[in-house]
């Protein structure tokens, strides 16, 4: 063996073990570019949501339900872990179906990234693991302003933090889906109103899943918007589910997430090795 | 001679029915400065991504730095440096950012990065943009931050897809200085092109290649010695005349080469064949007398010019 192939060998030790986090590093500091707005929408969308939903809805909600209000709690409480899990979708989309799309195409930084120590499994590894980081910033910003209205209590309802990081991540298979798109036409555009719109309106998020028709529940059922939803109310304020639909939840989530991951690496390592 | 750094054997790139590279055998020996050349479609670029180790190979053998990269992509691309014909900076991040960004991903310490990332923009002279946006760069910039990009990782190997095409005259011969030095320095040089002029500057040797092919190999002067005349004599007629003009023009030089526009007369002494032609009473528009090129080596090994 050569000296130059030993060098070879060694050199490519850590990028092999820390390939998927020098990704998300370069993401991570790429993002430092946008950094106001992101804050700025991170506490803004919040203090808009839970004014007019908490606020201005709960007025009208809470005078037709009654002094019991929904689940046995007030409006903005029944609501509040569902606003977070949808503001989380719209984070997690926007990496998934423009950042993938601009690596791939509008700016072909993962071809840049794969002709160094790379792989193309380890590129998609690191755009989870910054789509993570950016989705535990955005859940935890929202959460705090939840904490200063009163529509959480400190305590277990924290855990609604990392469960509307799960929701974001089990819209994964929109990643899968950008992977695959060779050129842009409008399919995003369609996919926001085909399946983020109808999935956002019919998973139970901001009147429970039961006030619709039965022929329409299904939509819930299948949305991990809805999961996401029950999910998070039954840790912030439990209304007490049977424990098999919690575990269910979990692991329809979880599913989710990982399956339309592990489709995002295979269609992408097929795409990078042209 | 050492031992080869890249060792390609009966290489072979498939799409479909599509053969992209069709069976090429070449050896590159470190701090060989090694060249490509062909007209577009050739096949170059996609034997350029088999060596950068990012390209799967349909058949063949293709060894770099002693390894083979359908086991080892990640440890020969530690050691490479890539131009790639489409520039793919990141354009959120500003210039030096760039180069910040990329050290990491060879796993190099973050000071480490920082350091050798100010002696490369020194080198590409970009000291003056290192603040300024990616966008905000020339053509000619980006290409040379694209090669301090590639040399973040001292590489063993350094490979350039195109390295000056759609440059303005400048900016490529900017660029083929930065490049001379890096050959001075030692570091092997794998170049695709298909500017001749490019090929004869760089290369200490080069394969022509078409339809996946090699076509013939050596250095630029032993290539046109071998399969071209010293001179060269191109004179035209006017677009209409051409070819009744060639009529005539039987038994000067070595060999005729009738082309839409002009024609070229291959001869050893290229005045001498001027004044044979219009001792036969012709009189060409314009004549020019050149040496010859390695695009005369093209057209007589493939009978099509490079540039089409």
């Amino acid at each position: 063996m050569t000296t130059a192939t030993e060098q070879a060998i060694a050199a490519a030790v850590k990028p092999r073990r820390f390939g998927a986090w020098y990704i998300a590093e370069h993401k991570l500091r790429a993002m430092r570019a946008y950094r106001w707005t992101i804050l700025a929408t991170g506490i803004g969308t919040p203090l808009f949501y839970v004014f007019a939903f908490g606020v201005g809805l709960a007025v009208l909600v809470g005078a037709n339900a009654g002094p019991s209000g929904i689940d046995g709690v007030s409006y903005l409480v029944f609501v509040a872990p569902a606003l977070m899990a949808m503001a989380a979708v719209p984070v997690a989309l926007e990496e998934f179906m423009f950042g993938i799309f601009l690596g791939f195409k509008w700016n072909p930084i993962f071809a840049g990234m794969n002709a160094a120590p790379i792989t193309g499994r380890q590129i998609i590894d690191g755009m989870f693991i910054f789509v993570t980081i950016r989705l535990a910033m955005t859940s935890t910003l929202y959460y705090l302003v939840l904490l200063l209205f009163g529509a959480v209590q400190l305590g277990w309802s924290v855990l609604i933090i990392p469960v509307a990081m799960l929701t974001g991540l089990a819209f994964s298979p929109i990643a899968a889906l950008t992977a695959s798109f060779r050129e842009d036409r409008s399919q995003f555009a369609i996919i926001q109103r085909v399946v983020i719109m109808p999935l956002t309106l019919f998973s139970g998020t901001v009147f429970p899943l039961t006030q619709l028709p039965i022929f329409l529940q299904w939509i819930g059922w299948l949305s991990p918007l809805w999961h996401g939803s029950e999910l998070g109310r039954e840790l912030s304020y439990g209304p007490n589910e049977p424990i098999w639909l919690t575990v269910t939840h979990v692991t329809f989530l979880a599913a989710v997430a990982i399956a339309g991951w592990q489709a995002c690496v295979r269609i992408s390592v097929r795409r990078l090795d042209r | 001679m050492s031992a080869p750094v890249i060792r390609a054997s009966q290489l072979v790139k498939r799409y479909g029915d599509l053969a992209a590279v069709d069976g090429i055998d070449f050896e590159v020996a470190p701090g060989e400065s090694f060249g490509l050349l062909g007209p577009n479609g050739a096949g170059k670029s996609t034997t350029m991504r088999m060596v950068g180790a990012v390209s799967t190979r349909t058949g063949g053998e293709l060894e770099i730095l002693g390894l083979d990269p359908n086991e080892h992509g990640p440890e020969i691309r530690a050691r490479l440096g890539v131009v790639p014909q489409q520039d793919n900076l990141d354009t959120d991040l500003r210039v030096r950012d760039n180069l910040l960004v990329y050290g990491r991903y060879f796993g190099l310490p973050r000071a480490q990065v920082a350091k050798r990332a100010d002696e490369l923009l020194a080198f590409a002279q970009l000291t003056e943009k290192v603040t300024a946006k990616v966008d905000d760069l020339s053509g000619g910039m980006k290409r040379r931050l694209t090669i301090a990009r590639s040399l973040i990782n001292d590489p063993s190997i350094l490979l350039l897809d195109e390295p000056t095409t759609g440059l303005d005259p400048q900016a490529r011969h900017i660029l083929w200085d930065r490049l001379f030095q890096l050959k001075e320095r030692g570091t092997t040089l794998v170049v695709t092109t298909h500017y001749m002029d490019e090929a004869e500057q760089l290369c200490d040797r080069l394969v022509v290649v078409d339809h996946g092919r090699i076509m013939a190999e050596g250095s630029p002067a032993a290539l046109i010695r071998q399969h071209s005349s010293r001179e060269v004599l191109e004179v035209r007629f006017g677009s209409q005349r051409n070819a009744e003009a060639a009529q005539k023009l039987a038994g000067i030089g070595d060999r005729l080469e009738v082309l839409p526009d002009r024609i070229l007369i291959y001869s050893a002494n290229g005045e001498e064949a001027l004044v044979e032609l219009t001792s036969r009473g012709l009189a060409p528009i314009t004549s020019l007398v050149r040496r010859s090129s390695l695009e005369d080596v093209f057209l007589r090994l493939t009978g099509r010019s490079l540039i089409e």
